[in-house]
């Protein structure tokens, strides 16, 4: 906030640092922002909402966000969706995103800040194994 | 830095890269990053035992399907697939059977790289390696040897369009800027590319960051603006490092800030992330973003050149456009407006993805036929599937069926067939995508990211999108089409932005060119495609 010299039009980058540094945004944090920057909570609150990147609740342990762009989609996305949804347990915080643009190699998932390429249902369990905490990188499967 | 500081640099550079036996460049953007880039360029790098060998990052090679890609400047070849374990071979130089791409390649023989030139030859994280491919030379001749408005002049003799969508001429955005009165104007590149499956600015932006830069620079320098932002996606971690990466660089050598080149000229460039809101792509709710607000756009006129940021006129354009500008003032307007279609000349860059052989990113001049993109470059479907449509534009756009493959991809051509060039993303859809679906998922998408302060939009998508998800449920009724055409008109007419404005597009599209389909779904309860699960009703 001192870098932007408690400006109000500094908010979303306030807001991202802030997302940075405590992972989501509570109530209380956002209260302390509107108070710095001399905005009304509401206000603060009202931006906040409206962007989708902005987090309201502590991640869970693990986090996968399955892309839902057109190529993805076309890919089967929703079913990977489906099956993260299905199979993991409280520990995990499943997300779509509009698009993360690596279209050449749909379907992707980014599973703990990994990002997975050309996903099918079927090497899904292999690479969730992967995750779960044994060595890295799963096998990507080449191109037919 | 002065001129002959950046000549010295550059005859430097290109002498000490001469001097090497061999330039291992490794695409080093999202796509291929996700893919294993790193660890194979360390891989090489363990295996290249001797200084004449550098072994460096660079930006997209294009063929994304088949990466990650590593380009070897001494045999001129791009390896494909690379893993670690080629790394022994690729370190000296030897073929690999199979996995090697030449220049005359299909894939390569077909494009025209101007904006994607220095990818595959520099390093993005290296403004060294831009200026010894003439980088900054064009914002050089642009402040020494230029009048701001003989700028305008040679962005307008060579009638870039604007590349974000619109198409709206560039050199006329730059010219009611620069008319105005006004002593504080800004500079705004748009890099919140939203469409789903579009990678080209986010490619340009990780790959060559100072071609955008020194764009904008001279566009500041053109309109009188001394302030550019540059307004990236949240989601795009790597674009807003390197973007951080090459302002830092280009402050530091003193072709950013104040007094640049030697001249009175001062302009200097700062970051603004979105925040996941695809309505930010809007010209005037980028704008509010960036003042801090939520992405919701205002009424034009007045236009940003007129009014923008904080009231002050203020010029808009895409990451690909400005990406065009060094070389328009480098080789001249005249020389750009002889390349692709009178009516829209240049390059474009398109994404190629979906059910074809090679996605990707693929530039060729404007007006190139689709059947020459999808199936001299990018290989064709493959085998056991069959085409059905390329989708264009988007949630915006509309699809191309078969019967226009011969359809040069210009600005004109793909309006007069119901649809739109938008920002370059290029799906290829086959027989087992169900074109109702198609519109669903784009209006589902509109729906989600409708702003809400205008109610065509924002109670226009939320019906439309239950019509054509009921008729996907098998739930259609013959009144269907009535209503969806009724609504399409009602957001085209009455709704605040672009976003209401382009919403009917796909359904629209995928009426008129497949219409039968929808027939199907509501008379029979049947997806043709196989794909809707038509529950009950059946």
């Amino acid at each position: 906030m001192a870098r932007h010299r408690y400006s109000g039009d500094a908010l979303i980058e306030v807001l991202h640092v802030a997302q940075q540094l405590y992972g989501y945004l509570s109530h209380p944090l956002l209260r302390t922002v509107a108070r710095k920057l001399k905005l009304p909570p509401s206000r603060v609150l009202g931006v906040a909402t409206f962007y989708h990147l902005f987090r309201f609740a502590p991640s869970r342990e693990h986090r996968a966000v399955v892309c839902m762009g057109t190529a993805c989609y076309a890919a089967g996305a929703p079913d990977l969706l489906a099956r993260l949804r299905h199979r993991c347990g409280d520990n995990w915080t499943i997300e779509e995103a509009r698009c993360v643009g690596s279209c050449g190699l749909a379907a992707v998932v980014n599973c703990d800040g990994a990002a997975w390429s050309r996903v099918t249902l079927a090497d899904l369990e292999a690479r969730l194994s992967c995750a779960a905490g044994q060595a890295p990188s799963a096998q990507i499967q080449p191109r037919q | 830095m002065t001129a002959e500081v950046l000549h010295h640099t550059r005859h430097a550079e290109q002498d000490r890269q001469s001097r090497l036996k061999n330039r291992i460049l490794c695409c080093s953007v999202a796509g291929c990053l996700s893919a294993g880039a790193e660890g194979v360029r360390e891989a090489i790098q363990n295996e290249t035992d001797h200084p004449e060998t550098e072994v460096c990052r660079t930006g997209c090679m294009g063929l994304c399907s088949r990466g990650p890609l590593v380009r070897s400047s001494a045999n001129d070849v791009v390896y494909t697939d690379v893993t670690p374990r080629d790394a022994r071979a690729i370190a000296h130089g030897e073929p690999i059977e199979g996995r090697m791409l030449r220049p005359d390649h299909p894939f390569y023989a077909g494009q025209r790289r101007l904006i994607l030139a220095n990818s595959g030859y520099a390093d993005p994280e290296r403004i060294g390696d831009y200026i010894a491919l003439g980088g900054y030379q064009s914002l050089l001749c642009a402040l020494a040897e230029m009048k701001p408005e003989e700028i305008v002049g040679e962005v307008k003799k060579s009638r870039l369009r604007g590349r974000g969508g619109a198409g709206y001429p560039a050199g006329l955005k730059w010219e009611l800027v620069a008319r105005h009165p006004s002593s504080t104007k800004y500079v705004i590149c748009n890099a919140d590319e939203g469409d789903p499956g579009a990678f080209m600015n986010r490619s340009v932006l990780e790959g060559d960051p100072h071609r955008v830069l020194e764009g904008m620079a001279i566009a500041g320098r053109a309109v009188g603006a001394q302030q550019g932002y540059i307004y990236a996606r949240g989601e795009s971690p790597l674009a807003i490092e390197r973007i951080r990466t090459a302002i830092a660089q280009a402050r530091r050598e003193g072709l950013l800030g104040s007094r640049i080149l030697d001249s009175s000229f001062q302009f200097e460039i700062d970051l603004r992330i979105g925040a996941g809101a695809y309505v930010c792509g809007e010209e005037t709710a980028l704008i509010a973003s960036i003042e801090g607000k939520r992405g919701q756009p205002v009424p034009r006129p007045p236009y940003p050149p007129e009014s923008g940021l904080w009231g002050q006129p203020t010029l808009i354009n895409n990451v690909e456009t400005f990406a065009n500008i060094s070389t328009i003032i480098e080789q001249g307007g005249e020389w750009f407006a002889s390349i692709g279609a009178p009516a829209s000349p240049g390059t474009k860059v398109f994404a190629l993805a979906g059910r074809i052989v090679r996605t990707g990113l693929v530039e060729v001049p404007i007006g190139t036929s689709l059947r020459t993109i999808l199936f001299d470059l990018g290989g064709g479907v493959p085998e056991g599937y069959q085409f059905k449509a390329a989708q264009t534009g988007g949630p915006a756009g509309g699809c191309i069926p078969a019967q226009y493959l011969d359809l040069p991809m210009d600005y004109d051509s793909l309006t007069r067939i119901g649809t739109m060039m938008g920002s370059g993303g290029l799906i290829v859809m086959d027989t087992s995508s169900c074109m109702v679906d198609v519109a669903r998922f784009f209006m589902e998408f509109c729906r989600d990211e409708s702003c809400g302060k205008c109610i065509p939009c924002r109670a226009g998508t939320v019906q439309m999108h239950e019509i054509l998800a009921r008729m996907t449920r098998g739930e259609g009724v013959e009144g269907d089409f009535k209503m969806l055409e009724e609504l399409s008109g009602l957001l085209k007419e009455a709704s605040l932005c672009g976003l209401g404005l382009a919403a009917p597009n796909p359904v629209l599209s995928t009426l008129r060119h497949f219409r039968e389909e929808y027939e199907e779904h509501i008379r029979e309860h049947r997806c043709p495609a196989g794909h809707c699960h038509m529950g009950a009703a059946q």
